[in-house]
Formats: C-alpha cells, sequence, structure tokens
C-alpha cells in the first residue's frame, strides 16, 4: 500500500481550489457536459437546431422593431449583425448563468450520494451553454458572410476569443454564487429569471451604449460583467472600442464578481448535502 | 501496517429548527429582527472511534437513526463532521445508492458511462468492464434503449453491475441490497463476497443480519449516535437484538405511542380475545390501532409488517390490497384492527412496523412498533418437536391420513 495515498476527513479547514483535485476528476467534466447537452436536446425534433433558432428568431424582432422602426444608430454595421453578435454573447451569458444558478439543486439528488469536486457542476453547466453557443456561432458566420462588413482581422482574433471568455467568467462567478444561494434558499429559483430578462435590458445587446446621452449613466451601464464582453466582441466589427475606461470598469466588475462566487461557493459546498 | 481506516472519536451535530419549512430569505430577515427560533443540537453520531485493517470487511450495524447513514456520509466525504478525524490510506468509493446520476432520458450504455464516471471509475476502466457489466446485469438486448423504459429491475440490475465492478481499496456500502428480487439479491452477495475475499476493504451497513453475518468478520454497532462495540459479528448480532427486544418488549399488549402528536394514538395486540403481545402459534391474533387525526381520514389504511429476529420481513398485508375501504363516512377518530384467525408463525420473536395511512398516502410509519413473542405450542402426544430450524412458518389444522394398500 503507498502511505502517500493517505488523506484526511476532518471538520472544515480553510478555503482552497484544489485545482489537483479537479484535475484528477477531469473526466467528469466531459460527463457531466456530454450528460447536459444529451439530455436537452433529447426527444426534440429539431434537436440543437434550437440553439441557433433562440438567437435567430430574436434577432429578426429585435431589427423588426429597433432597427427599422426605431432606427438605431449602430456605428454603421448592419444592425441584424450587431444584434445578433450581442445576442449570441448574451445567450451564452443567460444560458450560462440560469443553468449554474440551478444546477446544484438539479443534481441535489448526486450531491447528496456522493462526493466529487462540487465546482464540477456549476462548470460544466457553463460548458454546455458554451456548446450551445458553438452552434449559434455558425449563424454568425453566416450574418458576416451575408453583410461583408469590413473586420479588422487582427483585432477578430485576440477580441472574439476575449469576449467569450469574458462572457464566460460573467456568468460563471456569480452563477456559483446563486448556485450556492438556491441550495439554501430557493427564493433565488424565482429570482433568476427575473433577473437575467433585466439584465437584458441593462446590456448593451440591442442598443449601443452611446444612446445613453449622460456619463453617469454610461458608468453605471459599465459596472454590468455583460457589458464589456459584447463591447470587445462587437469591437473588430465597429473598428475599436468606443469607451476603453467604461470597458476596464466592466472587466473589474465581472473578476470581482468571479472571485466573490467562487469564495461563496467554496464556503458553503461543504454543507451543500445537509442542506439540499 | 497501519490500519486503512482510522476513525478518531468522530462527531457530527445538527441543528433542528423546531419549524421544519423551507428556509426563505423573507425568514431569514424577519429572524433578524426577531429572536431567532428555537433551535436544538442534535448529535447524529458522536465520539464513535474505530480502526478498520486492509482487507477487513466491517458491518455497521444499529436501529433506524442511530446514525449509520450519517457516519458513512461522513466517511463519503458527502458531510464533514463537526469533530474528530478520519485517516484514510486508500482509495474510497462509496456506493449509498445504487445508480447515482442515472438519467431517465439516456440509454443503457450511457448510463453506464456517466455513472461509473460519477462512481470515480476511469474511461478506459468502464470500457476494460463494459461486456462484463452488462452481462452480469443481463440486460444487453436494450443497450440503447433510454433508460425510462427499462422496468425498475432491470434499472437496478444495471445499476448493481455498473457499481459492482468498483476496484477501489474501501468500498463502503449503504443497504443497496435491500432491493431487487432474491435471486439478484443473491447474485449481489455473491458479488460482494467475492470483493471482500479478494482482499478490499468492505464497510456495508445493512439491516438484513444474515447478509452480515456472511459477509463481515467483524461488526460495529451504532446505538442513538454512539459506538456500543466493535466485535466478531455473531456477538454483535446478538447484542443488536438485545437492544431492538428491549426496546420494543412490552408484555401487557397495549402501547402508547411517543410523541403524542402521531396520528396513531394506541395499539393493542389479542391473542384470543386476551390483551398481551405474547401469542402462540396458531392463535387468533387480533391487533387494533387507535387513531385520531385533525383532518378526518375517508379511507384509512393499516398495514403491518411482520419481521422475524433478522429483520426480514415475512408478511405485508394492509388492508387497502386486502379488502378496501372499510367505512362510508370520513372518521377523525376510530380504531381499525386486523385479525388473522390462525397465526402463521413459528416459535420465535417477531418485530412489526406499523403503517397508519389514508388512500395512498402513509401518514405515520412506526418502524417496529412492537414485538411480537410468539409461544410454541404442543404438536402431538408424543411429545416430540418438529425442529426450529426447517420451520419459519406454521400451518394449523393439517390433514393427515394413511391408507393401507388395499389388499383386502
Amino acid at each position: 500500500m503507498k502511505e502517500n495515498e493517505e488523506f484526511i476527513i476532518a471538520p472544515p479547514g480553510k478555503l482552497s481550489l484544489n485545482l489537483v483535485e479537479l484535475w484528477q476528476y477531469r473526466e467528469l467534466f466531459y460527463f457531466f457536459t456530454w450528460r447536459d447537452v444529451k439530455v436537452k436536446y433529447k426527444q426534440t425534433v429539431l434537436g440543437v437546431f434550437w440553439a441557433i433558432l433562440q438567437p435567430l428568431f430574436l434577432m429578426i424582432i429585435f431589427t423588426f422593431f429597433f432597427g427599422r422602426a426605431l432606427n438605431v444608430d449602430t456605428n454603421g454595421i448592419p444592425y441584424p449583425l450587431f444584434v445578433f453578435s450581442g445576442l449570441l454573447l448574451w445567450n451564452l451569458f443567460s444560458t450560462g448563468i440560469t443553468n449554474a444558478g440551478n444546477s446544484m439543486v438539479a443534481n441535489a439528488n448526486i450531491i447528496k450520494k456522493i462526493y466529487f469536486p462540487r465546482l464540477i457542476i456549476p462548470i460544466t453547466s457553463v460548458l454546455s451553454a458554451v456548446i450551445d453557443f458553438c452552434f449559434a456561432a455558425g449563424v454568425f458566420v453566416g450574418l458576416l458572410i451575408w453583410y461583408s462588413p469590413v473586420v479588422d482581422v487582427t483585432l477578430a482574433i485576440l477580441y472574439w476569443p476575449m469576449g467569450i471568455i469574458l462572457a464566460c467568467v460573467a456568468s460563471f462567478g456569480p452563477g456559483c454564487w446563486l448556485a450556492a444561494l438556491n441550495i439554501k434558499y430557493r427564493d433565488f429559483r424565482y429570482a433568476i429569471p427575473f433577473l437575467v430578462q433585466t439584465l437584458l435590458f441593462l446590456t448593451p445587446v440591442i442598443y449601443p451604449v452611446t444612446i445613453l446621452s449622460k456619463q453617469w449613466m454610461q458608468f453605471l451601464l459599465a459596472l454590468n460583467p455583460m457589458y464589456a464582453a459584447i463591447e470587445i466582441f462587437r469591437a473588430p466589427l465597429t473598428g475599436g472600442l468606443n469607451n476603453p475606461t467604461l470597458v476596464v470598469i466592466s472587466i473589474g466588475s465581472g473578476v470581482i464578481l468571479f472571485l466573490i462566487g467562487i469564495f461563496y461557493f467554496k464556503k458553503t459546498e461543504m454543507y451543500f448535502a445537509d442542506l439540499v | 501496517m497501519k490500519p486503512i481506516l482510522e476513525i478518531k472519536s468522530l462527531s457530527k451535530r445538527f441543528k433542528i429548527q423546531h419549524q421544519e419549512s423551507y428556509l426563505s430569505l423573507r425568514d431569514k430577515i424577519t429572524g433578524l429582527l426577531m429572536p431567532s427560533r428555537p433551535s436544538e443540537d442534535f448529535w447524529a453520531i458522536k465520539d464513535i472511534s474505530f480502526n478498520v485493517e486492509a482487507g477487513e470487511s466491517v458491518g455497521i450495524i444499529g436501529r433506524n437513526g442511530a446514525g449509520k447513514s450519517t457516519l458513512l456520509k461522513i466517511l463519503s466525504k458527502i458531510t464533514p463532521p463537526t469533530s474528530g478525524q478520519i485517516i484514510c490510506r486508500g482509495r474510497v468509493a462509496s456506493l449509498l445508492e445504487v445508480g447515482t446520476g442515472f438519467h431517465p432520458e439516456l440509454t443503457g450504455r450511457e448510463n453506464i458511462f456517466l455513472n461509473g464516471s460519477i462512481l470515480g471509475m476511469k474511461r478506459h476502466e468502464i470500457r476494460k468492464h463494459f461486456d462484463a457489466i452488462i452481462e452480469f446485469a443481463g440486460t444487453e438486448k436494450f443497450l440503447d434503449t433510454p433508460l425510462k423504459h427499462y422496468s425498475s429491475g432491470m434499472q437496478l440490475r444495471l445499476a448493481f453491475s455498473v457499481a459492482a465492478f468498483l476496484e477501489p481499496e474501501v468500498l463502503v456500502i449503504d443497504e443497496v441490497l435491500a432491493v431487487g428480487d432474491a435471486e439478484f439479491q443473491k447474485k449481489c452477495l455473491g458479488k460482494m463476497e467475492e470483493v471482500s475475499k479478494s482482499g478490499r476493504t468492505v464497510l456495508f451497513v445493512s439491516h438484513n443480519m444474515a447478509a452480515v453475518n456472511s459477509l463481515c468478520s467483524s461488526a460495529v454497532l451504532i446505538d442513538k449516535g454512539s459506538m456500543v462495540m466493535k466485535e466478531r459479528t455473531q456477538d454483535v448480532i446478538t447484542a443488536y437484538e438485545s437492544i431492538v427486544s428491549n426496546t420494543a418488549g412490552n408484555h401487557t399488549g397495549i402501547i402508547f405511542l411517543e410523541p403524542k402528536n402521531g396520528v396513531v394514538k394506541r395499539v393493542e395486540i389479542f391473542c384470543d380475545d386476551r390483551l398481551s403481545s405474547t401469542a402462540y402459534m396458531g392463535c387468533k391474533l387480533e391487533i387494533k390501532i387507535h387513531f385520531s387525526n385533525d383532518a378526518p381520514l375517508e379511507f384509512p389504511v393499516l398495514g403491518l409488517i411482520f419481521k422475524d429476529s433478522q429483520n426480514s420481513p415475512l408478511l405485508a398485508i394492509n388492508n387497502k390490497h386486502y379488502v378496501g375501504n372499510l367505512i362510508k363516512q370520513p372518521l377523525r377518530d376510530g380504531s381499525i384492527s386486523m385479525t388473522i384467525p390462525h397465526l402463521p408463525f413459528f416459535e420465535g420473536n417477531y418485530f412489526v412496523d406499523v403503517h397508519m395511512g389514508n388512500a395512498f398516502k402513509d401518514l405515520q410509519v412506526i418502524r417496529e412498533c412492537f414485538q411480537l413473542t410468539v409461544e410454541p405450542m404442543k404438536f402431538s402426544s408424543i411429545g416430540e418437536w418438529p425442529d426450529k430450524q426447517y420451520n419459519k412458518i406454521f400451518v394449523k389444522d393439517v390433514a393427515w391420513s394413511v391408507n393401507d394398500g388395499g389388499h383386502d
């Protein structure tokens, strides 16, 4: 018997992310993500097309109302492309945060019966949102070809992945937080859809931030971590960032929420099985 | 060599709030202003210490609520202890449930992989054992059928089969054998014996004393959260039986239930119309439950489960299955009784679970509500009695006859 395998089960001590352990359980990331994606589209006729249809229809509706009727100024890019680039990331965020927020309660029966690093569950919830994102991104590519706007390729190589990562960070941190809170207070089950719906209008998805005339309103909006994700994702189309200060504020806010979320989750995870 | 598991003065405390409900944010906020609800400390387990040597199979026994499951949950890292610690010197896999993570929409094949990896198997390990798993489960034909179309027995077989191929140094198992048909149970027991013989360490919680006895060399007895003993299995089982019969032992034939807020108020046992919890083989046994409930019962259901001293159920009967509803007008309080004209049990001690319900809902379940002692009866004038070893049940009024060979 190898002595180095010795480990101790004791009352909760200091917090540690324990990345080594996460790595040991890496196969579970794959299996949970795979399960979520597979189960989501079981017994549906259209299957993964749903991942494409949702943003596509929203784009059409928003284009009709905002693009045509209100004639929103979008820095010269066609409105459908503008709104779809926003919706694409927004969907990643909203699916990610909703899935992650409900993930612990949804997997309560597993949590109560077996141990594995609990963080795997919210992480895989976001990962399965990324898979949906990949399908929808196909439509984005189609739109790019159709409208063939001027794309700054160097910016695109740098900014597109960055926008995606920021959206994941923005959904994962608060998602973890909500997941942990949801275990204790089921109120959050009802609060999450409301939160996501409200945030859609507080994020420059369907309108550019320049629509807000007052400086302080723009600052307030930048506290939203999705602001940076969407601005950065759109920058290659609009030829650069409108207001780098706001983007930095937004990234900062995202990072802080990310840390708080993980901290709260790690702090409470030991008792999930007792509470759920 | 150091023991593979060292459990050192392990304790776990729960706070029980006296108003059982979902904790909502509103409660928390109003709680800040008002004095908090009375909460009570409850030690699910307290100061438990024992060692498990590598290769040992240890049974963990105790009554319901003794703290066995809490101990297993701490061992499986599902919940942390309040104080004390466990030193583990090997990979621990726990099986608190078969089929953890099974998803009804996924196929049998997919669920094998999902469940296997949740249990801690690597993908290549699952692939290696895949054929053996499906062969053991006997569900080859349905491999690509969604699990929701499986019968519950098939799901169970599949679930156990995945778990059977776990290869940890320490295997922790909770009552997974309490399910499935007899044949499959036997197969599972056989597999577990194989596991424990192969030198792996097994911790096994069960109410099935026969299974504990055949699987485990030693056993730990836990009662009310504390450890009573860790000895040879047979001795521990004897101690367990005496604990159980001390609590259930009551010879007056009338049992008042605590707490008083339950639906069942009182249980009366009549043997040949006399109040007594001592019956004899073949007697007329009547069990009468006095109940009262705030909401009137439209369809009072009395269920009784008779179990032998090894806790194996022998007879489970209820009026819902036998005769249906017995009343026309709903009753707020009253009594319901069951009479067996000839008690079909052989001499020995039996434990009876009482289920009291309304239509399809159990209102109160009292496990091991009382002990029924069945005394032997005189069989024949010769004075020789049938062997207890070969008899579990008793048939009254057996007709015998001898005829001559027909030669005039």
